[in-house]
């Protein structure tokens, strides 16, 4: 009997272990190529155009203020309340102007807001679907009614940009929706590209601002580095850049071309695939645990015991 | 399967000394609860948009339910490995893992932002199995009710035998104009207790499914902690990210329940001043060096096959958290290969300690030590926030030490300690009613009723 239910015992851990292997070994092979939506609407910032003036900035703030929950942050210095100075993204700013200066001569602006990704970490990690990518527009929307405030979309955005209103009661999650609520959807543009006075910002769709992106970097190749930051990062962005310094500089990750949820959720699918290894497992477990419980069903258990014992 | 008369009720009183000072180190707690929800989590915690994952989750829920694997581990020995002679131990490991499940869940709760959304994890259309988290909130909250049922047994068991001593002491302290007329109250406790007669056995057929349904549903959601981390492949560190997570997590459990059972039964037979459970603890503890050898191959092999063997030996700041982790398993599992130590409850108490130390510190790794969001961030928790987590700790020991007295949990003692199980076979048990005469009593006693 106890030799027995040893001998499934091994089996079933055999088999368990064996799937788990499986999976993590799964994460070596090919996955099935990117399939990236050139469809999608997105924006290209060229680091090299944009005057720092946070024009953008305000605007973002006007439009999305009431509909995306933002507010003005005060500076220290600025006891009046006179100016809206985040200093970094925050529960109250969905996108900011940054400058980066090595040196007099060696230095840029860089713009953070989401990046809008073709397989966006956030979509898939929420439990309960309040982060969702437009089928569409491609535009990674958050749904702060169906929120429930677990913050695992900060722990998986590798660019850091969900952020959460720590200081509320009420607190809800804020990032860039791409005006989909007000700007795009009244006037046809972010409010941020609608403001740019330069044209840094250019609004339109993924494949569009790529083909511009790269006739851009033909013509002056001495000014930009040699790539398009979020054509390839993790799974590619429908938010490109163009700059003059390396982006991991500019407060941009490098990150590689497989996006961070294909490995995640390659793992989670093979262990789950159509829920057959949880109901085996436990079918299994019954059957052993049941098998198990009748050698000690006697009239009384105490006597179970005994013969358990021999 | 009614194994009632393996387990006593603990004698003694329940309002003592450590009664009071856990009772006041939950009230501290609490009050921090209730701050946090009147200004925020920002108000007390330290975490920030880089860490925006603290202790409550990395203590609370990630190590916090590997501690309470222990009912988990117990289970699969005794039901699925069918060592009925570890029996014994196994409910006051369900009760720890029921503390340690429900104060996990209810830490989330303080945890969530917007914890009134949380009836969506019932809502289908809002269903996201491509989420880690939603495997492991679904799996938790069902096992917390697994291990509920698991423990109704026990308090059946209590109440078919009970006095209502306490229950006529409020009675009889109550003014005479509110007390309930002794007879009805006395008629309707017995209809409590019948009904518990009648529902014990009914309820023991089904038990088993429910145990297994308790071995299942950890399997899954301790391996999905693991998986929780996948994600994070830029942030987490390269010694810690791997896709064998979810396996080692997994087995991680395994061992830290096999130890916390140990520890859990040396501690409380010293507190309570039982003998120890020698026996019973020397063969669980032959166990555990085996489930921690294959989780230490498994790491070593991930490294060697990663290429990151030199980032563990490097002597950095991660190496030096990896090294501990490692080495602390390592040491604990070396002392259990020993028979002579594995006999001796002060060395059983010293290597259970070790492996749980170290198997916490990687859970401990994964979550916060080895996850570096980027420049700028940091993360050390603030004084409010650890008090949270030591006040839910607190009432996890106070829940324990009521529980241990009101219900029949600890190991009975009487027989126990030299040779097990030394009960008499067919003894009468005065108190025990047959369940079809209990149930013919219950229907007398409703008609009587009306």
């Amino acid at each position: 009997m106890k030799r027995q239910s040893r001998r499934d015992f091994l089996k079933l851990a055999g088999a368990t272990g064996a799937g788990l292997m499986a999976c993590g070994a799964g994460s070596a092979l090919a996955s099935d190529g990117p399939h990236i939506n050139n469809e999608e609407m997105g924006m290209l910032y060229d680091a090299t155009m944009c005057v720092g003036c946070k024009a953008c900035m305000s605007a973002c703030k006007r439009v999305n203020s009431d509909y995306g929950s933002l507010s003005y942050e005060k500076a220290r210095f600025d006891s009046d309340g006179l100016w809206d100075a985040p200093s970094d993204l925050s529960g109250s700013t969905r996108t900011l102007i940054k400058l980066f200066k090595e040196s007099d001569k060696r230095w840029s602006y860089v713009k953070y807001s989401c990046m809008h990704c073709q397989k966006p970490s956030c979509v898939s990690v929420c439990p309960v679907s309040a982060m969702t990518k437009e089928p569409v527009s491609g535009i990674v929307d958050y749904n702060k009614n169906t929120c429930i405030g677990c913050r695992y979309c900060q722990v998986a955005c590798p660019y850091n940009i969900p952020k959460f209103q720590w200081e509320k009661a009420l607190p809800q999650i804020v990032k860039c929706d791409l005006c989909k609520n007000t700007n795009l959807r009244e006037k046809g543009i972010s409010a941020c590209a609608e403001t740019c006075p330069t044209g840094a910002i250019r609004f339109g769709k993924r494949g569009e601002l790529l083909s511009d992106a790269h006739a851009r970097l033909k013509e002056n190749p001495d000014k930009y580095m040699a790539h398009i930051y979020g054509e390839h990062e993790g799974g590619g962005t429908n938010h490109l850049y163009l700059a003059s310094m390396p982006f991991n500089k500019l407060g941009l990750p490098d990150i590689k071309p497989e996006a961070p949820a294909e490995f995640s959720e390659k793992i989670q699918h093979t262990i789950y695939k159509g829920f057959i290894a949880p109901v085996a497992l436990y079918s299994a477990l019954c059957f052993i645990a049941v098998k198990n419980m009748k050698g000690h069903k006697g009239p009384d258990d105490g006597a179970a015991h005994e013969k358990e014992e021999n | 399967m009614a194994h009632s008369e393996e387990f006593q009720k603990l004698e003694g009183k329940i309002f003592t000394k450590s009664f009071f000072i856990l009772l006041a180190v939950v009230l501290l707690g609490f009050f921090f609860v209730g701050v946090r929800y009147v200004k925020g989590i920002g108000a007390v915690s330290n975490m920030s948009d880089g860490y925006p994952w603290g202790i409550w989750i990395t203590y609370d829920v990630a190590t916090g339910t590997a501690i309470a694997c222990g009912g988990y581990a117990v289970a699969i020995l005794v039901y699925i490995r069918n060592r009925m002679q570890y029996h014994p131990l196994i409910r006051s490991a369900i009760l720890t893992s029921m503390f340690g499940y429900g104060l996990a869940g209810f830490s989330v709760m303080v945890d969530l932002g917007r914890p009134w959304n949380a009836y969506n994890f019932f809502i289908p259309s809002k269903w996201q199995a491509n989420s880690a988290m939603f495997e492991v909130a679904l799996c938790v909250m069902a096992y917390s009710t697994v291990l509920i049922i698991e423990f109704i047994p026990a308090i059946l068991t209590s109440i078919e035998k009970s006095n209502w001593e306490r229950m006529n002491m409020v009675r009889n302290w109550l003014h005479p104009r509110i007390a309930p007329d002794e007879k009805t109250m006395n008629d309707k406790l017995e209809m409590v207790r019948l009904g518990a007669a009648w529902l014990k056995p009914r309820l023991n057929k089904v038990l088993i499914f429910f145990i297994v349904l308790g071995i299942t549903l950890p399997t899954m959601h301790q391996s999905s902690l693991g998986s929780l981390l996948l994600i994070a492949s830029t942030k987490l560190h390269p010694l810690w990210h791997t896709g064998f997570l979810p396996l080692l997590f997994l087995i991680n459990c395994v061992f830290i329940g096999y130890a916390i059972a140990i520890l859990e039964s040396i501690i409380s037979c010293y507190c309570f001043k039982r003998p120890y459970e020698v026996e019973e603890l020397s063969g669980l503890a032959g166990l555990v060096p085996f489930v921690t050898v294959i989780w230490l191959c498994v790491v070593i092999g991930d490294l060697v096959y990663r290429g990151q063997v030199t980032a563990a030996l490097r002597g950095d700041f991660y190496s030096g958290f990896f090294m501990a982790e490692f080495l602390l398993v390592a040491a604990g599992s070396l002392l259990l290969f020993f028979k002579k130590l594995r006999r001796s409850p002060r060395w059983l108490f010293v290597s259970a300690s070790f492996i749980v130390l170290g198997g916490a510190l990687y859970r401990f790794n994964v979550y916060l030590i080895g996850f570096n969001p980027g420049k700028g961030w940091r993360y050390f928790p603030s004084f409010a926030e650890v008090m949270i987590t030591v006040g839910i700790v607190a009432l996890e020991i106070l829940g324990y030490k009521v529980f241990v007295a009101l219900f029949p949990v600890l190991p009975n003692a009487a027989g126990h300690g030299s040779k097990q199980h030394k009960k008499p076979v067919n003894q009468a048990k005065p108190l025990e009613l047959h369940p079809a005469v209990a149930q013919a009593q219950l229907k007398a006693a409703i008609k009587n009723l009306n």
